[in-house]
């Protein structure tokens, strides 16, 4: 029992990790924009879908694939920003979450019509990566070599966005824009640029997130994004929307706690349960556990 | 009773039937989002509810077919206040968050359930939906949802929609007045799924996902958020074209979402914003005489302006 549940902790952070990935772009747009991007969750199916079209018919290296599929999505989120946001940037909110919707709706439509219904499946771990060995810890638990990967992956670019935030000057111009939109324009921060690299920098997380699932799980399906970006904005809000840590942590905590569901063998509910947990934080702490509360001005 | 049924042939009558129910559907959504500004992206949830309710009243107790719709449509009520309650304390995008995250909970609750089929579903759901019951029905909604948009109470709503910080200063209970709203609207929404399971007869847990809700946000939107007029005109446009085209339903979801963007950034108050059938009134009196002040006609004292 116990080695059991050692084992479903290690998948549990071994998922999590990419949830925080694309938590990130989520609570990266949100703290500058206050939108929920509802695309968030088909640009990390798109890079999926790009790094495994790149490893397939292009027959690229693996590592040229995961940077490739970062570069498309990269670029895709701009655009999508400049098409679908940019345009609504003074107008309600409610307007600018519909317009958020319609771009998932299409993308995910789209790649049903270019891919099909049918899952497609990565190649094997073997032949594009190496063979997949486990591990024993303690007390039993396993871990394999794909796990480690994921999970430094994660952790390597998580570190250095953290870097990037804190150090570089495009980092601080984020900040600053997100602190006070206006206040930061006045200052000369060219705001329009910063909330491109924004979507550029959380766009091309999603994609290593979705190179990174898809060679977890081996199958990409152009539904995928729909529950991931949901429990990705789960775990966003669970961290405290719009901190950067919070979604590092609640990515975490939320792929623990739905791999745990699992392992007390209430899998058939694991959906519900991301979803319970996410309800039940909006009631208790809308903040989140690392969210600061803004004070709502007439 | 039956005055409509069999004038048309089976398969227009049936499109006309399901024109009806989607106006029904999107004038519960209306309210909740159009004319209150919350979003709600499990309006499908809470015709799911409806559906299943009236179809285990109707299969299981033998229950009239007016009793199976009202108790659809009250217990998706219930279940509006219970999620409502909590909920409705949260601003804008929260809500459409946790109504998203209810309709996905449920979609999974459902399918677990043997007792009410699972993911094979419901069957055999006798079929009582005539064109004639859908029309009253939706006539009764359209009446007095034109009714609470000229009330206190609707007034309330679209003050709490503009500003509620405002409007909770003027003294409007926005907590108070957004639940009875939201459940109002979930009635709504169960009383169209009850329509709707004693049409197509088979109840599955995947016809009532994310999709669905859009479908009814986009006829929403598309008509006009907040305009009863443009409400009926984006469910019948956006019902009866697909079916007489007969798209596929990839392309048809394509276009959605292209259409949901396009629509906000080109005319966020869709085909018919700010349009209501008293204003249609007023113009066509002054077409009619011309240089006349439009009468004033009972039943329509309370709109303010």
């Amino acid at each position: 029992m116990l080695s059991n549940l050692l084992v479903q902790l290690i998948n549990g952070i071994a998922l999590g990790s990419t949830y925080a990935l694309i938590a990130l772009g989520y609570t990266m747009v949100y703290g500058i924009i206050l939108l929920i991007n509802f695309a968030h969750g088909e640009i990390f199916m798109a890079g999926a879908f790009v790094g495994l079209m790149l490893v397939t018919v292009f027959k690229v290296h693996i590592i040229f694939a995961f940077l490739g599929a970062m570069l498309f999505c990269m670029i895709m989120g701009v655009i999508i920003e400049k098409i679908a946001y940019k345009p609504l940037r003074r107008s309600t909110r409610l307007a600018a979450l519909i317009s958020a919707i319609g771009v998932s709706i299409f993308l995910s439509n789209l790649a049903n019509l270019v891919f099909g219904a049918k899952p497609t499946t990565f190649p094997p771990t073997e032949e594009i990566l190496f063979k997949i060995q486990t591990y024993e810890l303690i007390a039993g638990a396993q871990i394999t070599n794909l796990q480690i990967l994921t999970i430094v992956t994660s952790a390597v670019l998580m570190v250095c966005l953290q870097y990037f935030i804190k150090k570089s000057r495009i980092g601080k111009a984020m900040r600053a824009t997100s602190q006070d939109y206006d206040t930061a324009a006045l200052m000369g921060v060219n705001v329009n640029r910063i909330i491109s690299y924004t979507f550029a920098i959380g766009s091309s997380l999603a994609a290593a997130g979705g190179v990174l699932v898809g060679i977890y799980f081996g199958v990409v399906k152009y539904n995928m994004g729909f529950m991931v970006g949901l429990k990705a904005f789960t775990a966003a809000v669970l961290g405290g929307i719009g901190s950067i840590p919070g979604a590092m942590f609640g990515g975490l905590l939320l792929g623990i706690g739905e791999m745990l569901a699992v392992a007390l063998g209430l899998s058939s509910y694991r959906d519900a349960i991301a979803f319970g947990i996410l309800i039940l934080v909006l009631l208790i702490k809308p903040t989140g556990l690392f969210g600061t509360q803004i004070q709502k001005k007439v | 009773m039956g005055l409509l049924d069999g004038l048309l042939p089976a398969y227009y009558e049936s499109i006309l039937i399901t024109v009806g129910i989607y106006i029904i559907l999107a004038l519960g959504l209306n309210l909740i989002t159009g004319v209150t500004g919350q979003l709600n992206l499990g309006h499908a949830a809470y015709m799911c509810i409806g559906a299943y309710t009236s179809a285990i009243m109707s299969m299981h107790y033998g229950m009239p077919f007016i009793v199976a719709i009202l108790a659809g449509g009250l217990l998706a009520a219930a279940f509006g206040v219970v999620i409502g309650y909590p909920t409705l304390r949260l601003t804008g995008d929260y809500l459409a968050i946790c109504t998203l995250g209810f309709g996905e909970i449920l979609k999974s609750v459902l399918y677990n359930v043997p007792a009410v089929g699972g993911a094979m579903g419901l069957a055999g759901i006798p079929p009582k939906t005539t064109l004639t019951i859908v029309f009253i029905v939706m006539i009764i909604v359209i009446i007095s949802m034109v009714r609470v948009e000229s009330s206190r109470f609707g007034r309330a709503l679209v003050a709490i929609r503009e500003d509620e910080i405002a409007a909770e200063c003027n003294g409007i209970n926005a907590t108070k007045y957004k639940l009875q709203m939201f459940s109002l609207g979930c009635f709504i929404a169960g009383i169209g799924g009850a329509l709707w399971a004693h049409k197509i007869m088979v109840l599955q847990p995947r016809d009532f996902g994310f999709l669905k809700s859009i479908e009814i946000l986009n006829m929403v939107v598309l008509g006009g958020l907040g305009s009863i007029p443009g409400t009926i005109l984006g469910a019948t446009v956006l019902t009866s074209i697909p079916e007489i085209l007969r798209f596929s339903s990839e392309y048809r979801m394509l276009l959605y979402g292209a259409l949901l963007v396009a629509m906000m950034i080109f005319r966020p108050h869709g085909l018919m914003g700010g349009v209501s059938f008293n204003s249609i009134a007023k113009r066509g009196m002054r077409w009619l005489k011309p240089g006349d002040k439009p009468d004033d006609k009972p039943g329509q004292k309370g709109m303010g302006g």
